[in-house]
């Protein structure tokens, strides 16, 4: 009798693809639950109304012209280090060293402002700038690429570490170019000189890193979809052998695509000390490097979709900090409200990949009724 | 793409039409916006804060507080969202916020931007941004006269002979600020303990449980018999209390965690700052460029005193010495007090106005005495007197 019914009360099996429109639609609904459930953790600490919690969201981040610009400026950031690390993970190579490959870009930015500022015009300094940081995370994202090419490391862990030796690199030198002396602090490199400030657009202080993150998606998704190097990316990432049988030369695409990859990091370390921060800390990135991992992979490694993505992640970062502030509650409550949302948001991918079956109750007597 | 970036254009612009009219509300009335680099889980920032809600109740002012502003572009950008938000007056608490609030006051010159700690308001020459300090050296000379009494009851006890004197003390950087600290601090035991040492070693941090921690089990296994310290955590007091060193603390009592070794400790009240820039805004009158608290305008405080770990006699001689201080009898940098390589100073050129080459440019030894926090309100005292021994110069 026991041995009749082996079925387990749930067993868990793979979906079909599901049509765009019903695994998006999942998605959508997926972040109403998630407000509505901030919303009730919200009330019960504050006893604000819930409609009042939802217009400081909106409001964090539209408030005002200045926040629009805000959130642009930081969607173009985080967009460009997803765009960056996604070539890497279509590969199946999984860099998470985002974070050190922007912070070397930083390094070399800052390093190109301070020591070349008295020696070269402007325009040589920007250009030094843009292509030594372009190489720097090109050299932080190749060391973990020709290792895992050669000798087969772990590039995860490679790659993670790398970024703790980015870091400290970054407060070495702090402490060597800080001003005033013993305030571990650089300051606004070049506040009244303006040497190699990027070009702003107009009166608009963050239009040029916009404009150049828009382009750099489309670029991003032709060189993905329509070139021989993205098509190579993808065979390597389906199956080495195959690409290998293929005649693809994999350590060859592993190197290449990690140096574009670093590079591309490296682009957002320009973009963030040249174009709109003027200075370096070991903070600058803001853990992009990895947020970067997340938007990546929620829009499946499309660069078109990742707009919506990087939007979404930084639209509840800026709602959540508005939150804290209006209702007079520390950072820490901000970090909740986004930890709720993320924890729903990777949540609900699961259940687009995969079905839940119940043990069906007719099945338990041996006999269908009806 | 264009599609997407065309539904995101719409909806901001359609947010910036609802905003608009919502900002234009009470122009007149001061609101004070208050930039804090941490939470009020950091003992630094939490002295701000508790000041800020202080000044602000006692003003009648409406207030908003943004916490967590690391010193980079996201405090220019909490500046200008606060001006946005409609206040007239923008404080910021953290040394590495001073360039993004100089840049802020640039772009807004009818709101007042008051610094704390910072050194440029001097030279920036704008109208509308201050920075403040408080005098803490007197402080910690206080606290200094309190260590040096325990010095000399451990002579007395025979725990120590008079050689033995020496004190421990835990710095963040080389820098003015902490130099003029532990100088301070040193010269205050001096006064009482005549043949009192002092080694200093320095953490490389604000904020660091562990190097403050390494730094005075450094200190204890050298000889140092009482302790001090320019840092903000807990972990140098819990390391004394452990080995029942007594230390002078910063910044707040530990009387409840180090009850046996704990003696008094010296902080900033910044609350008469904040509702004098307040006042300064509601009658209309400028702020200074410089201000410098001291410790008879109560901007420079003692907490209470421990009778379990301090010498019989400290509150006495700290309320001579306190009011010596507030009637001019009293210097704390007198010159006739220490030597500089066995020599007296008549004069010296400090850093006063901060250029890249730390050069001296203004002579700040005048009447007997170095002229502290009077040129600007950062201090500037970076002399290194004899009797003070620095272990270490990393940082």
């Amino acid at each position: 009798m026991a041995k009749r019914n082996q079925e387990p009360l749930v067993h868990i099996t793979k979906r079909g693809t599901l049509p765009w429109f019903v695994s998006w639609g999942i998605r959508a609904c997926t972040i109403v639950l998630a407000m509505v459930f901030c919303g009730i953790i919200t009330i019960l600490v504050t006893g604000e109304n819930p409609m009042n919690i939802y217009a400081t969201i909106f409001n964090g981040s539209f408030g005002t012209p200045r926040r629009v610009w805000v959130l642009l400026q930081n969607i173009a950031i985080l967009l460009c280090v997803s765009l960056a690390v996604t070539p890497a993970f279509r590969m199946r190579f999984w860099n998470i060293g985002g974070e050190g490959q922007m912070l070397a870009g930083c390094l070399a930015s800052a390093a190109c402002m301070i020591c070349l500022r008295n020696i070269m015009p402007n325009w040589a300094v920007i250009t030094c700038m843009v292509v030594s940081s372009l190489l720097a995370g090109a050299v932080w994202g190749g060391i973990p690429a020709l290792f895992k090419a050669k000798w087969n490391t772990n590039e995860t862990l490679f790659t993670l570490m790398m970024n703790y030796i980015a870091t400290q690199l970054v407060a070495y030198f702090i402490i060597i170019w800080e001003v005033p002396k013993g305030s571990g602090a650089i300051g606004i490199i070049n506040q009244s000189s303006q040497i190699g400030w990027l070009p702003m657009i107009g009166s608009y202080k963050y239009l040029l890193n916009v404009i150049i993150v828009a382009v750099l998606t489309v670029l991003m998704y032709i060189y993905l979809n329509y070139s021989k190097h993205g098509y190579e990316i993808s065979v390597v990432g389906e199956s080495e052998r195959t690409a290998r049988y293929v005649g693809i030369k994999v350590d060859r695409v592993i190197i290449r695509t990690m140096l574009l990859s670093g590079a591309l990091c490296g682009l957002a370390g320009v973009l963030l000390v040249g174009g709109t921060d003027h200075t370096m800390t070991t903070t600058i990135t803001g853990g992009r490097g990895f947020t970067a991992v997340m938007v990546s992979w929620l829009a499946k490694f499309n660069p078109i979709w990742m707009i919506l993505t990087s939007f979404l992640l930084v639209f509840l970062q800026r709602g959540a900090g508005e939150i804290s502030t209006q209702f007079g509650l520390n950072q820490s409550f901000s970090d909740i409200l986004t930890g709720i949302i993320l924890f729903f948001i990777i949540g609900c991918e699961f259940f687009i990949t995969y079905k839940i079956n119940f043990r069906h109750v007719g099945r338990k007597g041996g006999v269908p009724h009806v | 793409m264009k599609k997407l970036v065309s539904i995101i254009m719409t909806i901001a612009l359609l947010a910036c039409l609802f905003a608009a009219p919502a900002m234009a509300d009470d122009a007149t009335a001061v609101k004070v916006g208050f930039i804090f680099l941490h939470d009020e889980n950091s003992t630094y920032d939490l002295n701000f804060i508790n000041a800020a809600k202080e000044a602000c109740e006692a003003q009648g002012v409406e207030y908003m507080m943004k916490t967590g502003i690391p010193e980079g572009q996201e405090c220019y950008e909490t500046a200008m969202d606060l001006v946005d938000a409609g206040c007239n007056i923008i404080f910021a608490d953290s040394f590495g916020h001073e360039p993004y609030m100089i840049q802020a006051a640039k772009e807004c010159p009818d709101v007042e931007f008051c610094h704390a700690t910072g050194t440029r308001a001097h030279t920036e020459n704008l109208d509308n941004y201050h920075n403040a300090f408080a005098a803490i050296y007197e402080g910690r000379y206080l606290g200094g006269i309190a260590a040096g009494l325990k010095l000399n009851q451990l002579i007395e006890e025979g725990k120590i002979t008079a050689d033995q004197a020496k004190l421990g003390y835990i710095g963040a950087f080389t820098y003015a600020e902490v130099m003029s600290g532990y100088t301070s601090f040193f010269l205050g035991a001096r006064s009482v303990c005549p043949t009192a040492t002092m080694e200093v070693t320095f953490s490389g941090s604000w904020y660091d449980p562990t190097a403050e921690q390494e730094g005075a089990v450094k200190l204890i296994n050298n000889g140092c018999v009482v302790i001090s310290e320019h840092a903000d955590s807990m972990g140098a007091p819990s390391e004394c209390e452990a080995h029942n060193v007594p230390f002078v603390f910063y910044n707040g009592s530990a009387a409840d965690a180090c009850p046996n070794t704990y003696i008094v400790a010296s902080r900033i009240n910044w609350a008469p700052y904040m509702e004098h820039m307040i006042e300064c805004v509601k009658n209309g009158e400028a702020i200074e460029v410089d201000w410098t608290g001291t410790i008879s305008s109560e901007s420079v405080l003692l907490t209470e005193l421990n009778e379990n770990a301090a010498a019989p006699g400290t509150a006495e001689a700290i309320e001579a010495a306190k009011a010596a201080m507030v009637a001019g009898e009293l210097k704390v940098f007198d010159t006739a007090a220490f030597t500089v390589n066995g020599e007296k100073l008549e004069s010296y050129l400090a850093d006063v106005d901060t250029d890249e080459a730390y050069t001296g440019d203004t002579e700040v030894i005048a009447d007997g005495f170095f002229h502290e926090s009077e040129f600007r309100s950062a201090p500037y005292f970076d002399l290194r007197i004899d009797g003070i021994t620095l272990l270490d110069e990393a940082y």
